[in-house]
């Protein structure tokens, strides 16, 4: 008993000595903190793949009442903005070309009489594709105004489509995005703190010091790990306030779940950090090792594109991703209100991770002397 | 005078010492070279906003052969994979597992509705992934649009056929609207963004911490020359880089150069140049390894990948993020590159952008010149 007392004794002047290290220059604690602020504040208005403005151009050489009523029902929208109003085809280029507009419409001559004789007429919608995706959505509402203005020309019988999204009635791109970010913000500079913690000790030659005190490599690894969790779960903490006040986006689920989900992420996160920072001689070898990671573990987790579009072979890849599974989990606790059943298969290779990079560590602080 | 007589005496003194220590450090430089080629690799291939074969659960609770033709449209589809089924309790829990990504219900009267003039169908998607879930949206209504349209031109209905409006659709500069065209081209900037960040930012703090930058005062060496003999030699590992992204680019994601390849180039070595730069400048400005870190990572990569129009279009995002992002110079060169692989050259967007780079290169030596001069803290 008293032998555990010891451990945690030692444990906790290791804590406090990495603490103190990490958060007594002023600059130092703004840096760790304020950036999850600012960030979760730009991002969650900048990251948005939700049509808000689409400028337009009309090249209407009919000038009849049905087209006169297809464009009014697109103002209509409050989405899509005419920009301009066309001479000719001349002008489409430019207009274009200079990102002026996202899309052009152009109207034929014989629009009108075609649709009086009842006979289809063309409609042409030429799109800007330097983003496909802005441009495939932008085309997708296009799209949907005709339909109905079609229908309800035609008269025909109608199959109106009533849709109901679970979890996030509007579709709106913030709800999927914010969440994600809880996990992947905070992972950035915990992986960073986390790499540079020994390498910076290992610079300075005092890691030498530390490895004849009388603390256990495991003790000198778990002394390490818990202040760079603290960051990186204080930065999470910061990002869902504001996500769930400032940007009120309900949460649904329990946040005793929610944390527990961190609490292994971070610890992953965490490990893979100690993992590198094991492994290199310097700061600027710790530093580069992170970066090089960084940009996978980020792009290949689903917070950009979807897991489900990429190749099979990349998929199987993303299973040693924290992040992959650290993001879906919150994601589905916080939306759906999952439970722990709904998400245990996230934590499994979390804990895999953390099970395989934290010994590594302590095996590579003794083993790794140079 | 800046280049005074030993200007170039000593400038070629340091450079051999810069050369030296980059080629020293076996990792830096093999990370240096690998990474980009790694990263576009694995981003060209894994990055795609295009949704295929989605699974998407249909429920059949009408048994109407109509019913079945309405939806038959989302069979054909490469978009969706339709799986068949006549119970909605057993699809709404593939929803909530995540087996499906959507679910269309055809109610038991849907036949019957649809004799009567009006007819509906139920659309359950899961929106915690809104991008795919708008997307699927948009295929069904398709699929269902063109249904209607197939079957007014048929004259199903009563009365003469009214003629309807069809939308003729072309995308420029990507007709397939595959998304690898734009996001390759945009890795290319988060490559140089990524690489001008790890590779300075710690060149200064470095000498700080160690105390040879006060050993280095002494000399006559003045701050202008530090500064180049720090940039010149990282310039031309990008410049290496550059080489294999632009290859990737060209030959393996097969993304059409329709710019002149001699502007492309001069483009991205400027902004290679910007974002070395501000690596030194923000080594110079924090004098501190860990900090200098936490600034590169702060102030280039999140803002390149977020804020810079690389996935997110900037035609949605609020003013004052605009503002914001246009401060970034990330952001003019992400535009411009994309114009330049997909568009083709576009003389005004070209001198406007590259002046804005020149002028950001400029000013970050300055910056970093600044950082540099002789003075102890």
């Amino acid at each position: 008993m008293s032998a555990l007392i010891a451990v945690v004794v030692r444990i906790a002047f290791l804590v406090r000595k990495e603490l103190l290290a990490l958060l007594k220059e002023p600059s130092s604690r703004v840096i760790l903190f304020a950036p999850a602020l600012v960030q979760s504040l730009l991002f969650g208005y900048g990251a948005t793949y939700d049509l808000k403005h689409v400028p337009y151009a009309v090249l209407d050489q009919s000038r009849g009442a049905a087209s006169t009523e297809l464009l009014a029902r697109l103002d209509g929208t409050g989405v899509f903005k005419r920009e301009s109003t066309l001479g000719n085809a001349q002008q489409i280029a430019p207009a274009i070309d200079g990102g002026r507009v996202l899309l052009v419409l152009s109207i034929p001559a014989d629009f009108e009489s075609l649709l009086a004789a009842g006979q289809p007429a063309p409609l042409q919608m030429i799109l800007d594709g330097r983003n496909s995706s802005t441009a495939g959505a932008a085309a997708a509402d296009v799209g949907a105004i005709v339909a109905a203005f079609n229908q309800e020309r035609s008269g025909a019988a109608a199959v109106s489509i009533e849709r109901r999204a679970w979890f996030n009635p509007n579709l709106e791109s913030r709800w999927n995005l914010m969440p994600a970010l809880i996990a992947a913000l905070s992972m950035m500079q915990t992986l960073l703190v986390a790499a540079l913690s020994v390498a910076r000790e290992r610079e300075q030659g005092t890691f030498d010091q530390l490895l004849v005190t009388p603390l256990t490599p495991i003790e000198i690894l778990i002394g390490k790990a818990l202040p760079s969790m603290l960051v990186g779960l204080l930065q999470s903490t910061i990002i869902l306030l504001i996500i769930r006040f400032w940007f009120q986006i309900p949460m649904n689920g329990s946040p005793w779940l929610l944390y527990l989900g961190l609490f292994s992420f971070t610890a992953a996160a965490v490990g893979i950090g100690l993992s590198i920072s094991a492994l290199s001689v310097n700061m600027q070898q710790a530093m580069l090792y992170t970066f090089l990671l960084i940009m996978p573990l980020m792009l290949l987790s689903g917070l950009l594109t979807p897991v489900r579009n990429m190749p099979e072979v990349l998929q199987i890849a993303t299973y040693v991703n924290p992040l992959r599974f650290g993001m879906d989990l919150v994601r589905r606790v916080y939306l759906e209100g999952a439970g722990l059943r709904d998400v245990a298969i996230d934590f499994v290779p979390m804990l895999v991770l953390t099970a395989i990079t934290l010994p590594l560590a302590a095996w590579l602080f003794r083993n790794r002397l140079t | 005078m800046i280049i005074d007589h030993g200007f170039w005496r000593r400038l070629r003194a340091l450079l051999r010492k810069e050369v030296r220590q980059m080629l020293r450090e076996r990792s830096n430089l093999a990370v240096g070279l690998l990474l980009p080629a790694v990263l576009i690799l694995l981003f060209g291939y894994g990055l795609s906003f295009d949704v295929k074969d989605a699974p998407v659960a249909v429920v059949l609770e009408d048994s109407a052969p109509t019913a079945r033709d309405v939806l038959a449209g989302l069979q054909g589809s490469r978009y969706l994979s339709p799986s068949w089924t006549t119970d909605m309790a057993s699809a709404e829990r593939q929803l909530r597992a995540g087996e499906v990504v959507a679910i269309v219900r055809v109610p038991p009267d849907f036949s019957r509705q649809l004799a009567a003039g009006q007819a509906r169908l139920q659309l359950v998607l899961n929106g915690v992934d809104s991008n795919t879930a708008s997307v699927v949206e948009g295929y069904v209504s398709g699929a269902i649009a063109s249904w209607a349209a197939h079957r007014a031109d048929r004259g199903g209905q009563a009365g003469a056929a009214a003629g309807s409006v069809q939308i003729v659709q072309r995308i420029w500069f990507n007709e397939a609207a595959n998304s690898t065209w734009f996001l390759v081209p945009g890795l290319i900037a988060l490559v140089m963004t990524l690489i001008g960040a790890f590779l300075t930012s710690l060149l200064i703090a470095r000498e700080w911490e160690r105390g040879t930058l006060e050993a280095l005062f002494v000399t006559p060496v003045r701050p202008l020359e530090l500064v180049l003999s720090k940039l010149a030699p990282y310039v031309v590992l990008g410049a290496i880089d550059l080489a294999l992204c632009l290859l990737a680019a060209r030959y393996l994601f097969e993304v059409p150069m329709r710019g002149s390849l001699a502007v492309i180039v001069l483009a991205s070595l400027l902004y290679l140049t910007v974002s070395l730069a501000l690596g030194l400048f923000i080594s110079g400005a924090t004098r501190n390894q860990f900090e200098a870190s936490q600034m590169a990572l702060l102030t280039s990569f999140l803002p390149a990948m977020m804020l810079s129009g690389f996935v997110f279009d900037l035609r949605n995002v609020p003013v004052a993020i605009q503002a914001i992002s246009q401060v970034l110079p990330a952001t003019h060169y992400m535009g411009l590159i994309k114009t330049l692989f997909l568009a083709g050259d576009n003389w005004p967007m070209i001198v406007r952008d590259c002046s804005i780079l020149a002028l950001y290169a400029l000013a970050l030596v300055a910056g970093a010149r600044w950082t540099l001069r002789k003075r102890l803290p």
